[in-house]
């Protein structure tokens, strides 16, 4: 494939056997990846599954050119990553948005950063809020909002540079269970109704949980990671209908099915995980 | 100090009964009682100090007495100094802190945030500044005397190296600290190096170097004070050493009591600057409105 390839039918992510070591302060090296092979397609909902700790967040700095492979090759969009592609979006486990930006001026730091001007950032930004429902609270500080509201303005703040690669590193597991059933249905909302502004398609997502319900109400396919070092063990897709409603679409017996069939491959690998922390601790 | 006004319109606009009431006021009266005791205390330490010298139970050339430092405050208000009118005095040394001050905080905070945010530098810079510490600086006063002559340049001078070492360090903490996911954010948001030193570091490393600059006026007040006192054509520290020649003990604690004043006036200016600058911050004692 030559460089300046239109990237057509290309997916939106590849990782071909990509493997990440970190250097542990000891001089040691920690692997948190170790040959991965994944695709993702363009408009795919992914979710990525698998034990605590296993390197499930690597897997999205590498997407997302945080980081580099120690090993192998990470293609967004057909295109080796080099630095942090523009048409990425990230949202992360902890907050993330500048305590010292009022709500709007934090929705406001992605197209200001990326050179829009001043008004048009702003509208954008009053859009999205809209969109999200915080609208009323745009001259607030985060810290003068709840959990899930600051949530929202974390998505709201990636959301509005239309990204055509949305990488979550489970967003909502500092959320009560109430709320985060809430954010889950509203993100798929945000998601369906993503890309009919700028874009075609909606945005590929990878979403990171160890939240087995959450990754099957939400995606098209569950990727289940083995223990660290991670690698994928098994990809199974969701043939649930969408549009899905988060907490209806946990009562059917399909989902029922799928969950006990994931279940079965992913419980392995938390054993192992948790026999290994067992046998530190002794 | 949370004024009055913060708890009782509350209490007066709930009507939830007399329990509210009675709380916001049972709290008043505390306060009440507080400051009344502060005031008791402080009248009676005076009261002793002037009976104790009166009745020469302490020698009263020695020790001075409250009244007699009161004369010397008024006497030098109303009729000048020995080098001058007090009001020049006091401006000569808040002008030598306040340039010293600007200076230190200046160096202070952008070495601290460089050597925070470019580990090389850090790494070779280390261990000069680590010895640059250990000095006891007071002493550089006299050789900052020798280099830079009578004038204020020598107080200036060694009140910026009294400053910069604790906003130094103070910012070279912040700047490590800023919380990695905030970067990653706004890298991924599309900031460049630029923008993500101005935009984040430099935010967050504000409140630690807020917390250096309250200390650090104080040092920038002492580093004046001691650079005139070695040797000085004006300025607060010129009288206590005026004072102190001839042994008039009165003098030193009077230009001790000109001194505080000056230095709780700016601190309590600092601290509004803080509050207006702050606003972004969860409030920690009566959680805003």
């Amino acid at each position: 494939m030559t460089i300046g390839d239109p990237p057509g039918g290309a997916p939106a992510i590849e990782l071909r056997g990509a493997t990440k070591v970190f250097r542990t302060p000891s001089g040691a090296g920690h692997t948190a990846v170790r040959a991965l092979d994944l695709t993702v397609e363009q408009g795919e909902f992914v979710a990525v599954v698998g034990p605590t700790g296993c390197g499930k967040s690597t897997t999205l700095t590498l997407v997302s050119g945080l980081e580099e492979p120690t090993e192998g090759e990470v293609l967004v969009g057909g295109r080796p990553v080099a630095g942090i592609p523009p048409q990425v979006g990230f949202v992360f486990q902890q907050d993330a948005v500048f305590p010292w930006r009022t709500v709007l001026s934090n929705v406001m730091a992605g197209p200001r950063f990326r050179g829009v001007p001043k008004t048009e950032a702003r509208d954008r930004a009053r859009d999205w809020l809209r969109r999200v429902g915080l609208t009323a609270f745009e001259g607030r500080y985060p810290h003068q909002l709840s959990g899930g509201q600051r949530k929202r303005v974390a998505l709201a703040q990636t959301l509005v540079n239309d990204p055509e690669i949305l990488l979550m590193d489970e967003p909502f597991s500092a959320l009560d269970v109430q709320t985060r059933a809430l954010m889950s249905d509203e993100l798929l909302h945000l998601w369906g109704g993503s890309g009919t502004g700028g874009r075609a398609s909606r945005a590929s997502v990878v979403f990171v949980t160890h939240d087995l319900e959450e990754a099957i109400a939400l995606a098209d396919k569950v990727v289940v990671m083995t223990a660290g070092p991670a690698t994928v063990k098994e990809v199974f897709p969701v043939p649930l209908p969408r549009p899905r409603k988060v907490e209806s679409v946990r009562l059917e017996p399909r989902f029922v099915e799928i969950y006990r069939e994931i279940w079965a491959s992913l419980g392995e690998e938390v054993r192992i995980t948790r026999e290994r922390g067992a046998g530190r601790a002794a | 100090m949370p004024p009055e006004s913060v708890s009782l319109p509350v209490a007066a606009e709930r009507p939830v009964g007399d329990r509210g009431v009675a709380r916001a006021r049972a709290a008043r009266n505390r306060r009440i009682l507080v400051l009344l005791t502060r005031v008791l205390l402080l009248a009676a330490l005076l009261a002793a100090w002037e009976a104790l010298a009166r009745a020469e139970a302490i020698d009263p050339f020695t020790f001075s007495m409250p009244s007699e430092i009161w004369d010397q405050v008024w006497q030098w208000t109303a009729h000048g100094t020995p080098q001058g009118s007090l009001g020049e005095q006091i401006w000569v040394t808040l002008q030598e802190a306040l340039l010293g001050w600007g200076t230190g905080v200046a160096a202070g905070v952008v070495l601290g945030i460089a050597l925070g945010r470019v580990p090389f530098l850090a790494d070779v810079l280390g261990p000069f500044i680590k010895v640059l510490n250990a000095l006891p600086r007071i002493v550089l006063a006299p050789i900052f005397l020798i280099w830079f002559g009578l004038g204020p340049a020598s107080k200036v001078a060694s009140a910026v190296v009294l400053v910069f070492f604790p906003v130094f360090f103070n910012a070279f903490q912040g700047a490590r600290e800023v919380d990695r996911d905030l970067v990653a954010n706004a890298r991924i948001l599309g900031a460049g190096r630029r923008r993500v030193m101005l935009q984040v570091v430099v935010p967050s490393a504000t409140s630690w170097i807020f917390t250096s600059l309250h200390i650090s006026f104080g040092f920038a007040l002492i580093g004046a004070i001691v650079g005139e006192y070695i040797g000085a054509s004006k300025g607060i520290g010129l009288l206590v050493s005026a004072s102190q020649g001839t042994f008039n003990t009165a003098g030193v604690f009077a230009a001790m009591v000109i001194l505080a004043t000056v230095a709780l006036l700016a601190e309590g200016l600092l601290t509004f600057v803080e509050k207006r600058l702050f606003r972004w911050k969860p409030q920690s004692r009566d959680g805003g409105r």
